[in-house]
């Protein structure tokens, strides 16, 4: 936190029992509870039991993280929202701190566009106390429901990483229990940070952090939607345009084979400017001035974010604002309401999903048949549509537990990158997989930007692919196996939060930085207080 | 730790020299396994076994372990859970018995039962305790169809593997929600070289066959396997048969 720094509202009351769901056992007190409880990740594979603390002060955090280097203790690991689809956040036998009891958002500075919380605040919760003061998190996964100190600790991504990087780079400062028991600030630039950033919270755990904030005017999206036939047509489109873009992803259809093998739907944007909302009713009408990075409209905050468009570039800024609304009185009573309270935040939210479902619900049929009428529904071309954030982001936050629609079995994420110019690489494992229909909800395809400092950071520049597929597949282990192969290989390697069966021989050749990370940590943290399934399935 | 797909990396055996065992070892390190420990009487099939699962790329080591010994099991098996964590105990030790001869010979009948059961019940009992203080494991044991109804044929040891078979039923439940997991693995007639030379039952299968199935129970976290599957539902409807029909079913 800066120093000179003003708090311009009060802390926010801890969330309490609005706490978010997470995939884990129940909250604790924050003394061990002394029963052992199962405890998997999101993906709901490889249960391990472990005892659950629960912190709710600095004080508390440190000392459970004293009790977890007691002799005979098997160690402890942070957990946040449980978020991550392996076993990152589960220690089997050891003690598991559940961080989202230290959830204070301590001071937000407006005007430099910061905020210091605690680690445990999930992202939900910045969202709602930043967005109407004109600010956003500077980088968002696919759900809302993670918390900072996860964020950090996988160096999460987002749709924006072409031009923003990824989650560390907007942290000034982070406050950091070691395994002494002592707390660190660590700030960007320092071995400890860049092992941190990305670091699966095994050099400790983080308590607070300082986070650059981006500005926005509103609370929705100008989108931009197209069709891709098929991969080739979807790499020319990302190549050729990502860069005007701030949001940027593309849903592949992984069932779709023959010559529509990659089709996808491109959806890209930025935060709606005001005079956006402004312009809604003159439907074809044009919008009085084209957003420029800088300065908007009178009174909104100054650009702080580390990208404005190209300058000269046909950046897509909205030239024509549709609202989806048939009607002109229902287009007008949309525009009024979201002139009222252009920041508002709304998620909408539907049934959970039931605790109960057989394995293999979701078949290749099912699967086939919601691509296709994914793919078809969407408009072969449409600009400047307004959507809400959360659509935007967060469609699969609308519905808690979808994790369980995979049955008993659970499932497995599987993302990986792989390099510019490996695009031969990306082609092959696209057509292994539809060859091989492995029943996947759409899959999500992404041009990352320039690599992260974080030792295990995940991105590097290329193409990333992320698919769910039901952990019950026959013969499902073999084939990722061989999909593995085919990443390293290019000089690629596969998302440590998302992992839960990787190979550990090919860990070191994806991750090259491992031998500095694994040093650091044998002088950080001797005993080995800090220690995950995650970190012991792949000896990190 | 065990893979999303229940896949263990560290695998204890006991009864090292087993073909289900082995067939079972040789299946998991073509996936994950890279240890494995095998436990028996020191014998040159054993060392053959460990020369073997050395040969498929696993570090493999064996420890001398009797099942007729319940007092050295403590300090044997918790060696090797103090090497590091074990993902997998197979129980796969057992004898076959000769039931013709045991019939007229108590001692080599109690012996069945000793090795089959008592000598399954400190073992378990000993590896249960570990899993559950590592917080995750899978602990298989390998009963038999022959425990789900007594027959003519082979009750002596059929009893035994009832004996062994509620066991681990109990010791599941008991096991429930600690993080291990007790899968008990229920094969008709299995042709190896414990059965060779014997006459076939219905529904003969192979331990490979066995394998698989406990790769399969290991993915879905099962409770129960059978093997052949479909030996369920045979089951399910003999077990409702009148002990007069089915003391003359040729089985
Ligand atoms: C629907 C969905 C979509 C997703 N989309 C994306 C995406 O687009 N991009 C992306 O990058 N990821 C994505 N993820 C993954 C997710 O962002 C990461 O797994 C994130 O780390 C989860 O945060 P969490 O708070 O739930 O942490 P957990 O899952 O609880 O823990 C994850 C890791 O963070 C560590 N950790 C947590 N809190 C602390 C702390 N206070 N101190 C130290 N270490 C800590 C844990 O030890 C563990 O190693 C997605 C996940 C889901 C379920």
């Amino acid at each position: 936190m800066p120093a000179d720094a003003v708090p311009t509202s009060p802390a926010p009351p801890p969330a309490g029992p609005r706490r978010p769901a997470s995939a884990s056992a129940p909250a604790s007190a924050s003394v061990p509870s002394s029963a052992p409880v199962t405890v998997t990740g999101w993906g709901r594979t490889a249960p391990s039991a472990a005892r659950l603390f629960r912190p709710r002060t600095y004080e508390e955090a440190a000392a459970a993280v004293r009790a977890c280097g007691a002799h005979g203790a098997r160690g402890g690991i942070a957990r946040g929202l449980g978020r991550a689809y392996g076993d990152a956040a589960q220690n089997a036998g050891g003690a598991v701190l559940d961080m989202t009891g230290l959830d204070r958002v301590h001071a937000i500075d407006a005007d430099g566009g910061t905020v210091l919380c605690d680690a445990g605040v999930s992202l939900h919760r910045l969202m709602e106390v930043l967005l109407p003061l004109g600010w956003f998190v500077p980088v968002t996964p696919g759900t809302r429901q993670v918390t900072v100190g996860g964020a950090i600790a996988a160096d999460i991504h987002g749709k924006n990483h072409h031009v923003s990087g990824s989650f560390a780079r907007h942290v000034l400062s982070l406050e950091l229990l070691t395994a002494d028991g002592g707390i660190r600030t660590v700030v960007p630039g320092t071995p400890l940070f860049d092992a941190t950033a990305g670091g699966m919270g095994l050099t400790g755990v983080i308590l607070t952090a300082t986070v650059r904030l981006l500005p926005v005017e509103t609370s929705w999206m100008s989108v931009d939607t197209e069709r891709a036939r098929d991969l080739d047509d979807l790499l020319a489109r990302l190549t050729a345009t990502d860069r005007y873009y701030r949001y940027s992803v593309a849903w592949i259809d992984l069932l779709a084979r023959g010559a529509a093998t990659g089709r996808a739907v491109l959806t890209r944007g930025d935060h709606a400017p005001l005079d956006a909302l402004e312009a809604l009713p003159r439907r074809n009408g044009q919008r009085p001035s084209p957003r420029t990075g800088a300065a908007a409209s009178p009174g909104t905050p100054p650009s702080g974010s580390l990208w404005t468009p190209p300058s000269g570039s046909p950046w897509r800024a909205s030239t024509r604002v549709r609202a989806g609304r048939s009607s002109f009185g229902e287009a007008f009573r949309f525009r009024r309401d979201m002139l009222a309270s252009p920041l508002e935040f709304r998620t909408p939210s539907l049934p959970a999903a039931p605790s109960f479902v057989p394995d293999g619900l979701l078949g290749r049929t099912a699967m086939g048949l919601f691509n296709e009428f994914w793919y078809r529904r969407a408009p072969r071309a449409r600009t400047d549509e307004l959507q809400r954030l959360s659509t935007f982001f967060h469609p699969l936050d609308g519905v808690p537990h979808w994790n369980r629609i995979y049955g008993r079995s659970g499932f497995v994420q599987y993302q990986f990158v792989v390099g510019h110019g490996r695009e031969e690489a990306l082609r092959r494992i696209v057509d292994r997989i539809s060859a091989r229909r492995c029943p996947s909800f759409l899959a999500v395809l992404k041009r990352f930007g320039e690599g992260d400092p974080g030792w295990l950071s995940f991105p590097m520049p290329g193409w990333t692919l992320a698919l769910d597929i039901p952990a019950s597949l026959p013969g499902l282990g073999a084939f990722l196996d061989s999909l593995d192969e085919e990443v390293a290989a290019a000089g690629g390697r596969v998302y440590l939060a998302k992992d839960a069966r990787l190979r550990p021989e090919l860990l070191a050749s994806m991750y090259p930085r491992l031998p500095e990370f694994r040093a650091l940590r044998g002088e950080l943290d001797p005993g080995g207080v800090f220690v995950s399934d995650l970190a012991r399935r792949l000896g990190l | 730790m065990k893979d999303a797909f229940g896949t263990p990396q560290s695998l204890l055996i006991l009864g090292g020299t087993s073909d289900i065992a082995l067939a079972t070892a040789r299946r998991l390190i073509a996936r994950r396994t890279r240890t494995v420990w095998l436990a028996g009487r020191p014998s040159q099939a054993l060392e053959n076994a460990a020369t073997h699962l050395r040969g498929l790329g696993a570090e493999t080591h064996t420890i001398t372990f009797d099942a007729l010994d319940p007092d050295s099991h403590e300090a044997v098996l918790g060696k090797v859970f103090a090497e590091g964590d074990i993902d997998m105990v197979l129980l796969a030790f057992g004898v076959l018995g000769d039931q013709a001869n045991d019939e007229r010979d108590p001692v080599s009948a109690a012996r069945v039962a000793q090795t089959n059961y008592t000598g399954a019940v400190s073992s378990a009992l000993v590896c249960a305790r570990a899993l559950q203080a590592q917080g995750h494991g899978s602990l298989v044991v390998l009963s038999s169809v022959a425990a789900e109804r007594a027959r003519r044929s082979n009750f002596i040891y059929g009893s035994s593997k009832a004996g062994l078979d509620t066991f681990t039923q109990g010791l599941g439940d008991a096991l429930h929600g600690t993080g291990a997991h007790v899968m008990l693995v229920r094969p008709g007639f299995v042709r190896t070289s414990m059965t060779a030379g014997r006459p076939e039952s219905p529904f003969a299968t192979t331990p490979e066959a066995v394998a698989v199935a406990i790769e399969l129970g290991l993915r879905r976290r099962s409770e129960t396997v059978w093997v052949p599957g479909s030996l369920r539902l045979v089951m399910a409807a003999l077990r409702h048969v009148p002990r007069a029909v089915f003391r003359r079913l040729p089985l």
